[in-house]
């Protein structure tokens, strides 16, 4: 459990912005320049905010109005950097050491055999920092950070400087220290990696929190949509694999009602499927003869319209929530309003092989 | 050295304990101050960037007037510091050590403060976040990434402190086996008739231990950035 509360003026632009963050991944998501950055050095004590408070587990790291500011070294906050910051006059296995060496005795984590086997890093010990790749650099900044044993994890843009392969590669290890149960807080820009991420979900924008909650809730809010991209925008189902049917398809079991994918996993896997909202139609009416698989009832909740001719359509179905991109005039000619029941009709395309992710439990 | 004669070889030995002494003693200082230049954020450091430069541009002569006003016996530090540690420099090898080490300060600073320079901060953050104190991060990143500027800055110490001439024997005179060091004792040679020769081989000793100095420097420099360079 991580407490966050920080104001600072850098003249100009002020960020103000309080939030929790719950065990697990909880993501900061906001556009550059949003003050995530500034957010994350506060709680690892690179920087010092004008008025600010940081309770991480019970531990007052940094509270402005009693005088307790500890410095970096006494936080036990772990640090991913986006640009690595390997130690260049040290080979890997001398940069993983140098993690360990300050690690507090007796605190839990992995030890050295299990990060190395973990990363997949132990082929690259002997090499230097400059020998390696990108993304070779981040599974060793990972796997430095781990060995310090910190309570909390920092991720900030781990994955913004690497290509789309390297994410891929790097990705299943976050969801592996995730699994571990190591609390992270995974700085994004990056609407998919927060949707494969995420348990806790804060936007940040302008200097502002524009909204903190679980993230299946905040991805689904429409009121969010246009932070997050015309095109990214969309909900998160946590989903449960029932089995493969003869012609292939997997069927899943969510909240709501049953969704086919084409992608094969193992029964009993419990799975996020990323529903974006672009690939949603609405219907007023259960639809018939339709190519769709996958159609699920829901009752609107929200709509909001933007300057232009779009709207963002909330569904909701339970406890879940599907966001849907339609034009202005689609929702009046439908009559679409709160409280109308209507479905929702994914097009086949929309459980994309990308956004679909395992998750813990 | 064979070929040298007894008071040749006085000059020779002197001069290398006169610069390594200096250098040695200077190193920390050196290194402290060029810390504080490279790092420091207070409004009073351009006054301690133009002291520490000072001897570079003002006459030899003048400096080591200075030092005879402030360490000579009866010059405020240099009697106190005979008082309380019964250390004298006025007339003695110990001054032309401190005379050595003052003129190349400047030198020694600029080159590690240039390394400093070139530290990325960031690397520095990173240490701290892993859970290393400031000493730590100081002895365990930021030393070894400088370490090429250090010596560096220690070699061109070396070598001006052998050079060293006008505040030398300003603050200590030219005294054989006392203070008088390579220059000095070639600049006596000259003073005599005859002297050519002794001036001669002085001077080609003074140009074989500076090209060492130098071309040692490189190489451990080389050696030294190459490795921190992580290839």
């Amino acid at each position: 459990m991580l407490e966050v509360s920080l104001r600072h003026d850098f003249g100009g632009f002020a960020l103000d912005a309080a939030f929790t963050a719950p065990a697990g991944v909880t993501a900061l998501f906001g556009a550059s320049g949003s003050g995530k950055t500034t957010v994350v050095n506060t709680v690892a004590g690179l920087m010092r905010p004008d008025a600010g408070r940081v309770v991480a587990q019970g531990e007052v790291l940094l509270d402005t109005t009693a005088g307790i500011s500890l410095p970096p070294n006494r936080r036990r906050i772990g640090y991913v950097f986006q640009d690595a910051r390997l130690f260049p006059h040290l080979d890997v296995r001398a940069n993983l050491v140098f993690g360990a060496r300050f690690a507090p005795r007796g605190a839990s984590g992995p030890d050295f055999g299990r990060v190395v086997e973990m990363l997949g890093i132990g082929a690259l010990l002997e090499r230097r920092p400059g020998a390696l790749s990108g993304g070779e650099k981040a599974r060793v900044a990972i796997g430095r950070a781990l060995l310090s044993k910190p309570r909390l994890l920092l991720m900030d843009e781990p994955l913004a400087a690497l290509d789309a392969p390297r994410r891929a590669e790097i990705l299943p290890f976050v969801e592996r220290l995730r699994d571990a149960g190591l609390p992270i807080l995974y700085v994004s820009h990056s609407v998919a990696e927060v949707a494969r991420l995420a348990d806790t979900l804060v936007v940040l924008g302008e200097g502002r929190i524009l909204a903190s909650g679980r993230a299946e809730d905040v991805l689904a809010d429409p009121a969010l949509a246009a932070q997050f991209g015309a095109q990214e925008a969309g909900a998160l189902l946590r989903a449960r694999v029932l089995g493969t049917d003869a012609d292939g398809l997997t069927r899943l079991q969510t909240a709501t009602g049953t969704v086919w994918v084409s992608q094969s996993a193992p029964a009993g896997a419990e799975l996020r499927i990323r529903i974006h909202a672009s690939d949603v139609i609405l219907a007023r009416e259960a639809p018939q003869g339709l190519s769709a698989l996958n159609i699920l009832p829901g009752t609107v909740e929200k709509i909001e319209t933007d300057s232009g001719q779009r709207a963002w359509v909330q569904l909701r179905m339970g406890e879940e929530a599907i966001l849907a991109r339609l034009t202005q005039r689609s929702v009046s000619a439908l009559g679409l309003a709160p409280g109308v029941a209507c479905h929702a009709i994914l097009k086949s395309v929309a459980v994309a092989r990308d956004d679909l992710a395992q998750t813990h439990k | 050295m064979t070929g040298l004669t007894p008071e040749e070889a006085t000059a020779l030995t002197l001069s290398l304990r006169v610069a390594g002494v200096a250098v040695l003693v200077s190193l920390p200082v050196g290194l402290a101050v060029a810390m504080v230049l490279a790092r420091g954020r207070w409004p009073g450091l351009w006054l301690l960037n133009a002291l520490v430069h000072l001897p570079l541009i003002l006459p030899p002569v003048v400096t080591g007037y200075f030092l005879l006003l402030a360490f000579g016996r009866k010059g405020p530090v240099g009697a106190f510091l005979e008082q309380a540690f019964g250390l004298v420099f006025a007339f003695r090898w110990t001054g032309a050590a401190l005379a050595a080490a003052v003129m190349g300060f400047p030198l020694m600073v600029r080159a590690m403060r240039l390394a400093i320079e070139a530290v990325d901060p960031k690397l520095e953050e990173a240490a701290s976040t892993l859970g290393a104190s400031r000493l730590a991060v100081f002895r365990s990143v930021t030393l070894p990434l400088i370490l090429p500027g250090v010596i560096a800055g220690a070699v061109l110490a070396f070598a001006k402190a052998m050079g060293e001439f006008g505040a030398t024997i300003t603050f200590v005179s030219n005294i054989p086996g006392q203070t008088q060091t390579l220059p000095s004792a070639i600049y006596t040679a000259l003073q005599v008739p005859g002297g050519d020769t002794t001036a001669g081989r002085l001077a080609l000793i003074s140009v074989i231990v500076a090209v060492s100095a130098v071309l040692l420097s490189e190489f451990i420099a080389r050696r030294v950035a190459a490795r921190i360079r992580g290839a």
